[in-house]
This record gives C-alpha cells, structure tokens and sequence, in this order.
C-alpha cells in the first residue's frame, strides 16, 4: 500500500469512523465532558470580536464544503450551473467566509495564548485544535490562488476531480486515483482538514453536534418529576 | 388550579447580624472546589452597597429576569432568537472582575524563606492564573459593614430616584444586612433561558437544579437570573448555583445556611401555590403590584378546595400537613410581614425578607427620637432607615405594604414591652395594626423565640415515589460527577449499565395519578 493509498483511500474511514463513533462513546460514557468549555468569565471584548466572525465563517465553510463537494456533478449541471461557474462561486464565497474566519481565528488565537488568565486555564488540546483549525483554515486560504489561476486557464478538473473523490469516499468506494493530478497544496488541505474530524471528539469541538435549535420551540419553563404514575 | 409545593425560606433581617456564619458554611459544602473559589451559593451583603457582583441589581446594565413585551412576559436578554444568537458571545455575561478574582496566600514562603532581617510575608496569589497580586481590589463582601467611601456604595440601585446625598453624612447614614441565595422562583428566568435545557425545576419541592451532565456552557442562565445566583464553574465549564441543600431537604433537615445561622433568623418551610396562574400573575402591568401577585399566587392550605386538588395533583399528605404548619405560610400570608426580594424581576423569588427595624437605642435615651406613648419605642417615621429604600428593594417601590410589616414588628414588642414590664395587656397597639392578640402571641412564638421546630417545618421526601427502583438504588453511589451510576439514559446505552430494575417483590401503592413520567414535562 502506498502513502498516497493510505492518506486518501484509508484514512478517510479512520477519520469517519473515530469522528462518529468518538463522539458516540464521549456521549455515552462523558457526557459531563459534553460542552463548549466558554472562557468568557476572564475575557469578553476580545471574544465578541473573535468568536462571532470566527463561528460565522467557520460555518459558513463548513456548509459551503458539504453542499460544493457532496451535491452531484449532474445536480450542478441539471441546475444549470457549469463548472466554471461553480468553481467561481467557492471561490468568492470561500475567500469572504474564510477571511471573516481567519481575522477571528487569529483574535480568538491571540487571546487564548497572550491572556494570561485565558492561557492558564487552556488544555493542551483547547490550544493544539485551535492551532489545527488555523493552519488547514491558512492552508485552504492558499489553495483558493491556485484555484483563481485555474479559473484564468479555464481549467476546472481539479475541483471536480475534488468533489468526485469525496463522493468516492461517501459512497465507499474509495478511489485515491482521482486526486492523482490535484495539486499538493490541495492534498495537504484534505489531510489537515481530514484530520480535523479525527480530532474532533477529543477536543471542545463536540458541543458542535448540540447546536441547540431546539430551544426555538421549547416551552420556557422545564420541571422534572422524580414521581412515576405506576407500573 | 394546579397545586405545587415549593419549599421556600424567609430570612428575618431584623435578627441578621452580618457574621456571614450561612455563607462560609455553604462554601465549605459547596463551592471549596477548583473552578468556583470565586462563586458563593450564599452571601451576605451591606446594604447600602452595589454588592456581589458589583451592581447585581442593576437590569439596565445585566439584563437579568423578565419584561413585558406588548403584555407578554420575555426573557429581559431578547426573545429566543436572540438568545440564540448571542450564543457565540453572551453580551450580557459577567466576568470574574465583577465578582472578584479569587487569591489565596503565599503561606508556604513563610516557612521556607532562610533566615533574614525582614520578616516573611505571605503575599496573596490569584488562584486563576497564580500571578502574585500586588493589591487585593475587591471581594465578596468588600462592602462589609459599610466598607469603602459613600461614592462607590451610594451607587446602589435602591436609592432609586431617592435624594440620597444626606445619607453620605455620618449623622444620617444607615445600613442593614441582605444574606442572598438562589430564591428558587417559581418563574425562574434561568431554566426559561438554558438553551439546552439543562436547568430545571423539581417538581415535588420546586427547587431548581442544572443537570451536570447536559449543561453545554452555552452561560446564558448565568446573566439571565437577576440576583446573579447562577454560577460559571471555569474548571469544569458547567454551570452551578445553590441546590437548596436538596439531600439534606429530602431527609428532612433545613439547608445548611438556615441550620448554621446563629441568629435564628431562617425559616424553612413549604408553601403550596397554583402553577396554572404563574404567568399571569408574573405578568400584572404595575411592577408595584407584584407583591400582591405573588401572594396571590399561594394557595391556602387549610382551603378543603386546595386539599382535593393538590392529592389529586398527587402532593403527598405529609407535604400538606408541613404547608399546614409552614412558618413561612405565617409569615408571608398571615402576618405579611415578610417580602420578596425585588419582585420587579418577575421571576416569582421562593426566599422572602423580613425587613429590619434599624434601631436607635441611643437616640431614644437623648431623647432624640419621638416615641409611642410608652415612652420606649420609637415611632416607625423616627426609623433611621428610609422606607424609600426598602420599598425599593422589598415591593418595588410600594411603601404602604412595608410600613405596616415595620408596624406590626414594633406593635409585637409594644405589646410584649407592656406585658412584661407593666403587667398588662396592651391590645390598642395591636388593633392600630390589625392584628389579634393570638396571632401577636404567636408572631411572638416564631419571631422572637424561634425555635428549631417551628422555623423549621420540612417534610421529607418519598423516594418510594422516585423514579428508580428504590430496592436498586440502594447501596449505589451518591452524588456523582462522570457517567458512574448518573447516565442520562440507561435504555439507549452503548455499554452495559447498571440494572436499575428489579422485579418488584411488594406490591407498592403508587398514588401519584398527575405526575408524567417524562424528564421534561412542560407548562
């Protein structure tokens, strides 16, 4: 097996696999552990301005990559959307978001390292996935020249060759050969950005999955009964 | 009519003298823990004084509790959208300055300096990020007993428009004490702004609890209860707040606070109200009529209409019997001499006040002060503590309900005074305020003498009515942080759990017929 076999044609499951069942069992079994970990008790100023911009881009990067890489190419075309247009379009939409993310990535990054009562109180991991996230998030930034260069030759191969491989892995029939003339800098972004998901249960990332929606609908007030009725 | 039993206290401020006795003994039982040195279930605050946190009363500047939006009651932080919104960041939360950083000493540098001309001090250390503080700014109760200049205290929300410079000059300042707890509402505004859900209010006796292990720190409780009783443990990135001493109240034992105070001045008792008028009475229009609200609110519990629907509401006889016998039912509804604190938040607070008599015996001897006829008691207009404020704090703004609380304290001792000095039965001075001589004797019982059995009336709890099998709990393990014995959901887990059903040996009579065996149910 070779190296590049196994970066795009095994990892991928690891990572899948240690990002489902991971949070699963740290549900399960740590749910004490489940949470956001906020550090806003010692610092607000720097938070408002860093976590808004780096939680609005950051979902919106998140959205953007699913709905760009899953969709299948013959939706694109159906919808009347040619590659080129396609590729335009991450482009632009990835630059705004991703810089909206960068800017408080880096504020959210300066904080947590030169505050010191935020730095005491940071676990290796609060600082090493954040540190993580920056550096696929710096390294996607790259990318998206190399892809504006793409748009100037009118050359789209590389961002479908992209979506194909990840619908190659979603529909397990992973086929590492389709990325064999995408650019390194790419490949680098999908080994960071793979990895980010493999990291995920192990870091403060989970309280992604509680996003809590539900609270649109929930009635103010909640009161738990220790009492049961009858058996 | 819906029938809830709310286990309520009320502290007599008028016997409160500021030792802080409740709030250390409720450190040392919760909050001696990493994460929450800062945070304290129970303090005791000077009043004047912004407290702790600083300024906590002030809802311009934290946006705790509730408002009215056209007629509606909404979270004062915004609707649920922006709740939700300010997820990333809340704008409203404190943080640590407000309360204060938490140090300790450097005792070990008292041992181990070497020997030299100076002798060693212990210089204090923050316990958040260890970095030697050169000068403690602020505590808990840095206000202690008038602590620090009439600027900074005067800034206190319950001299509202008062004029209040007259009370910087020596000759004319006051004070009392205000011990705080979590007042476990009966429209609490932290469970109304958890955004998952974690908080809630426990049916059977209303205290209200965050589950640990659903909490996500999403921190929106901590800046939507207006007493700022809600806490952010840093540590463990939960929130936490008074537990009302749940496992010593299901045994039947008073918090820790109330069986620690040395001046008698807790009661704890049940009190039954009607949870289907909760949000109309929390949303009269006048602020001023809050006070009547809420009394409104609490259900006789002698009323044989209230006895049929609160066992068909599945309270258990016990519980009704404590209503019978609550010293808080006395002291709220029957001699209304007791106040919710700052009922204007319209969260419906379970802890009530007694306000103080602030006294002036010196006065009184230079002949300084009016009296009453006996030549002894000071006229309540002599008081040195401006009603004003206590109306502020006590019925938001509504002076007349306050007067007569201070007049019937000081009708209690006029009475007793002429009693046991003259010999005599005074009953003038009691009908000026509308009280019986049975029930000044009795005030006189529960006031004066307060002893443990009548301040403190709590039935236990009916773990045979839990949830658990009781036959399986017992023997497991307590109080628990981590997933031994405390999973969310022993049905759906992933690993074998512990069985926590046996087969029933006895048959049990189970006569809980309104209880939903749900972990939400919703009102």
């Amino acid at each position: 097996m070779n190296l590049s076999n196994m970066i795009f044609g095994v990892y991928p499951y690891i990572a899948l696999t240690t990002f489902i069942l991971g949070s699963l069992i740290r549900f399960d079994r740590e749910q004490y552990t489940w949470k956001a970990d906020s550090s806003q008790l010692f610092e607000k100023e720097q938070l408002r301005k860093g976590s808004i911009l780096f939680h609005i881009g950051i979902l919106a990067l998140f959205f953007g990559h699913f709905a760009g890489l899953v969709t299948p190419h013959t939706v694109f075309l159906g919808l009347g959307i040619s590659d080129m247009v396609h590729q335009i379009i991450a482009i632009l939409l990835g630059a705004v978001f991703g810089l909206f993310c960068m800017m408080g990535g880096v504020i959210l990054w300066r904080r947590r390292m030169f505050n010191p009562r935020v730095r005491a109180n940071s676990r290796f991991m609060d600082i090493f996935i954040l540190d993580w996230i920056l550096v696929t998030l710096a390294v996607g930034l790259i990318t998206i020249m190399f892809s504006i260069i793409h748009v100037i030759g009118g050359d789209a191969s590389t961002m479908v060759a992209l979506a194909d491989w990840v619908q190659s892995i979603l529909a397990l029939n992973p086929d590492y050969h389709l990325l064999d003339n995408v650019g390194f800098i790419y490949k680098l972004h999908l080994f960071l950005g793979m990895s980010v998901f493999f990291l995920f249960p192990f870091s403060r990332l989970v309280h992604v999955w509680s996003a809590p929606l539900g609270y649109m609908f929930r009635p103010y007030q909640l009161v738990r009964t220790k009492f049961v009725k009858s058996r | 009519m819906k029938v809830r039993a709310n286990f309520s206290l009320v502290f007599n401020l008028d016997k409160c003298i500021g030792c802080h006795t409740c709030s250390v003994t409720c450190k040392n039982v919760w909050t001696n823990r990493k994460g929450v040195e800062y945070a304290w279930f129970n303090n005791v605050e000077s009043k004047p004084g912004i407290g702790y946190p600083k300024n906590w009363e002030d809802q311009e500047q934290w946006n705790g509790g509730w408002e009215l939006v056209n007629g509606e009651l909404q979270l004062k932080s915004g609707n649920r959208r922006t709740i939700l919104k300010n997820i990333f960041q809340n704008p409203n939360m404190p943080t640590i300055d407000d309360y204060y950083e938490p140090f300790t000493f450097d005792y070990a540098h008292l041992q181990n300096t070497p020997l030299s001309e100076a002798t060693p001090t212990a210089q204090p250390r923050s316990l958040i990020d260890g970095h030697r503080m050169e000068k403690i700014e602020w505590g808990p109760n840095w206000e202690d007993d008038m602590g620090g200049p009439f600027k900074q205290r005067g800034a206190d929300k319950n001299f509202g428009d008062m004029e209040k410079q007259v009370y910087a000059e020596f000759e004319q300042s006051f004070m009392m004490y205000l011990p705080r707890m979590c007042n476990h509402c009966a429209n609490p505004s932290c469970v109304a702004a958890c955004p998952s859900g974690s908080l809630y209010k426990r049916e059977e006796d209303g205290i209200v609890l965050v589950d640990q292990d659903k909490c996500r720190s999403w921190r929106m409780c901590i800046s939507a209860c207006p007493y700022k009783k809600m806490f952010y443990n840093w540590e463990s990135g939960k929130a936490e707040k008074c537990t009302g001493c749940y496992p010593r109240v299901e045994s039947g034992l008073p918090t820790v606070c109330s069986e620690s105070c040395v001046g008698r001045i807790r009661y704890n008792g049940v009190m039954l109200y009607d949870a289907d008028r909760i949000s109309e009475l929390a949303s009269v229009e006048n602020e001023q009529d809050l006070y009547q609200a809420q009394l409104d609110l609490f259900l006789d519990p002698n009323d044989p209409d209230v006895i049929a629907q609160a066992k068909a509401d599945g309270i258990p006889e016990s519980w009704l019997e404590a209503a019978q016998q609550s010293p808080i039912y006395k002291l709220i509804k029957d001699w209304k001499v007791a106040f919710p604190l700052h009922p204007e938040f319209r969260t419906l607070p379970m802890v009530w006040y007694v306000p103080p008599l602030s006294p002036v015996q010196s006065q009184i001897d230079q002949g300084n002060l009016e009296t009453a006829p006996d030549g002894v008691i000071p006229k309540i207009e002599t008081l040195r503590m401006p009603i004003k404020y206590l109306a502020n704090m006590f019925t938001a703004g509504k002076e007349e309900p306050v007067i007569l609380a201070l007049k019937r304290l000081i009708a209690m001792r006029s009475f007793y005074r002429s009693l046991n000095v003259e010999n005599k039965t005074d009953l003038a001075v009691l009908e000026e305020v509308g009280l019986s001589e049975s029930q000044v004797r009795e005030m006189y019982r529960y006031m004066a003498i307060a002893n443990y059995e009548d301040r403190f009336v709590i039935p236990t709890s009916h773990e045979e009515l839990r949830q658990e099998d009781f036959h399986s709990f017992q023997g497991q393990n307590g109080f628990t942080f981590g997933n031994d014995g405390c999973s969310i959901s022993p049905e759906a887990s992933l690993f074998p759990d512990r069985r926590k059903k046996t087969e029933d040996i006895l048959q049990f009579v189970r006569y809980h017929p309104a209880a939903k065996r749900s972990d939400g149910e919703k009102v």
